[in-house]
């Protein structure tokens, strides 16, 4: 079966926290997970980052468990957003981005940003100079 | 016999149709196959720009009078303070000037504002004269009220300017944009070869009345600009390999586009302004031709370290490493990104070329040239502010 290696935003509801979501994720659905950054506390809402990486069903499942947890499980890409049409290429988020989401393209110089690459630092949102970065990483 | 011709005959040409423009990057792979000789013959006009953060930016308004009529001694814009020793309704507003209350909007955002035809909130106050009895106005400007607005920058278009690095363990943030700790990140601002004094290192063709392209309409070179230095060091290209002259600019904010001029907020500097900045270079001679071919692995700067007081120097680069994404300074690997838009440059050198090509754009012979010896002072500390 061929694996797939996706970035979701994990939200969790105030009474998540004691159960261990991840360990099903791995145990039961044979998922392989790396946590890119976690905010969750006993008794408050949470959000998590994680990649998973497994196979097309078992991702799908694992996925569907999460939610019947009543934990929301959106692709990162659909969190991020940049406003492209006022953005002037200055460069200035690259120099902070790490993950290489954030890249000049060598020929046009123009930013080339690639949301699947995102690791949700957020450094690039008060590194661009007319703040243009918009992450929705915590509950709202 | 050697080519040599005069700004003149460049103009007559322009208005004929018959110029050849290239822009300085076109004009330095040109002269991978060509001699300084054989482009100072073919080529008329050379087109440079860049489009960075330039601090020194600022706009001359006059606000027209009230009735009754008030002298303004104390001045907002929108929140920001703008300076009110410049007689009854005149203002001078800088880039960089803010409200500490709201940090993040400063005198750029009011000057791009103005630009795109927004209102602007004026209160202004005055002590009340016999000729300006009123003590209080607030009222709305915009760019169709007001007389003039005029874009006034004393110091613009740095002739290169330092690698920003950051030796120390903590994240520094700077006009050269958020340093990371350890040398993890080197940040660069100018555009290179496109760069218009870096095609034009003795200002053999700039000079005070040079016209320009300034933030998407023409302007003028007004002045040497301030902090200008021409005794830096150069390298064996005749490129100074650091900071060293400068431009005061000039010309009319009404006529200018926010494309062109775009206000910044930099986390934990403040406000700043992104200008627009072409200049047209004549090839006279194959001396200049010879300068303007100057290509990115020719034109050297300085890595310095802004984590450290005094920015102490750390080593030298070239702009074809910068541009390739790492650098190596003591032995260290380190990656590059650029702090001002290389495509917004293009984009300008482009505009310059075809403007000039279409005729709309004539070169002009400065009306004085530069100093050629002047260095820079720092400022002492004198005890109680006395003299010794």
């Amino acid at each position: 079966m061929k694996m797939q290696k996706k970035r979701y935003v994990l939200k969790f509801p105030a009474q998540s926290g004691d159960m261990p979501l991840s360990y099903h994720l791995v145990k039961d659905f044979d998922i392989r997970i790396n946590i890119l950054r976690a905010e969750v506390w006993p008794g408050k809402t949470g959000s998590l980052v994680l990649e998973l990486e497994g196979t097309t069903t078992n991702l799908k499942n694992g996925i569907a468990y999460l939610e019947e947890n009543q934990v929301s499980c959106e692709p990162l890409n659909k969190k991020i957003t940049w406003d492209n049409a006022r953005c002037i290429s200055c460069g200035n988020c690259t120099a902070v981005c790490f993950a290489g989401a954030l890249q000049m393209n060598p020929e046009k110089w123009e930013l080339q940003f690639d949301p699947e690459k995102c690791i949700v630092c957020e450094l690039c949102v008060p590194a661009c100079p007319l703040n243009l970065f918009k992450i929705d990483f915590r509950d709202n | 016999m050697s080519i040599q011709k005069t700004y003149e005959e460049i103009n007559e040409k322009i208005r004929r149709g018959e110029a050849v423009v290239l822009t300085a990057e076109e004009v330095s792979q040109m002269a991978l196959t060509a001699t300084p000789e054989e482009i100072a013959e073919k080529v008329d006009v050379v087109t440079t720009a860049t489009f960075g953060a330039m601090c020194s930016s600022g706009a001359i308004v006059n606000f027209g009078h009230a009735n009754p009529p008030i002298r303004m001694e104390k001045i907002r814009l929108n929140g920001v303070p703008a300076y009110e020793g410049l007689a009854a309704v005149d203002t001078y507003i800088g880039a960089t000037a803010c409200d500490p209350e709201n940090p993040k909007y400063g005198g750029a955002h009011v000057i791009q504002d103005l630009v795109d035809g927004k209102d602007i909130e004026l209160e202004a106050w005055g002590k009340g004269t016999d000729c300006y009895p009123r003590k209080h106005i607030k009222t709305i400007i915009n760019k169709e009220t007001v007389n003039e607005m005029i874009l006034f920058n004393p110091r613009n278009a740095y002739q290169n300017y330092p690698v920003a690095v950051n030796s120390t363990s903590q994240m520094k943030y700077t006009y050269m944009g958020n340093l990371l700790p350890n040398m993890r990140n080197a940040t660069y601002s100018t555009s290179g070869e496109l760069s218009p004094l870096l095609n034009d290192p003795e200002m053999k063709t700039i000079g005070i009345g040079t016209r320009i392209f300034l933030g998407g309409t023409q302007g003028f070179v007004v002045w040497p600009g301030t902090q200008f230095n021409t005794l830096k060091p150069k390298n064996e290209f005749g490129v100074p390999v650091s900071n060293s002259a400068t431009l005061a600019v000039m010309g009319n904010l009404k006529e200018m586009s926010s494309e062109f001029l775009q206000a910044a907020y930099y986390e934990k500097y403040g406000v700043s302004l992104f200008v627009g900045i072409g200049i047209p270079i004549p090839v006279l001679n194959a001396d200049i031709a010879k300068n303007v071919s100057i290509r990115n692995e020719q034109i050297e700067t300085t890595v310095c370290d802004y984590g450290v007081e005094g920015s102490p120097a750390l080593g030298r680069v070239t702009y074809a490493e910068l541009r390739s994404g790492e650098i190596e300074v003591q032995g260290k690997k380190i990656r590059t990104a650029p702090v001002s838009s290389l495509a917004k440059a293009r984009k300008i050198a482009k505009i310059l070329k075809q403007s000039i090509l279409a005729g709309e754009f004539e070169i002009s012979k400065p009306v004085q040239m530069f100093p050629t010896n002047t260095s820079l002072k720092s400022l002492k500390e004198v005890k109680g502010g006395e003299q010794s």
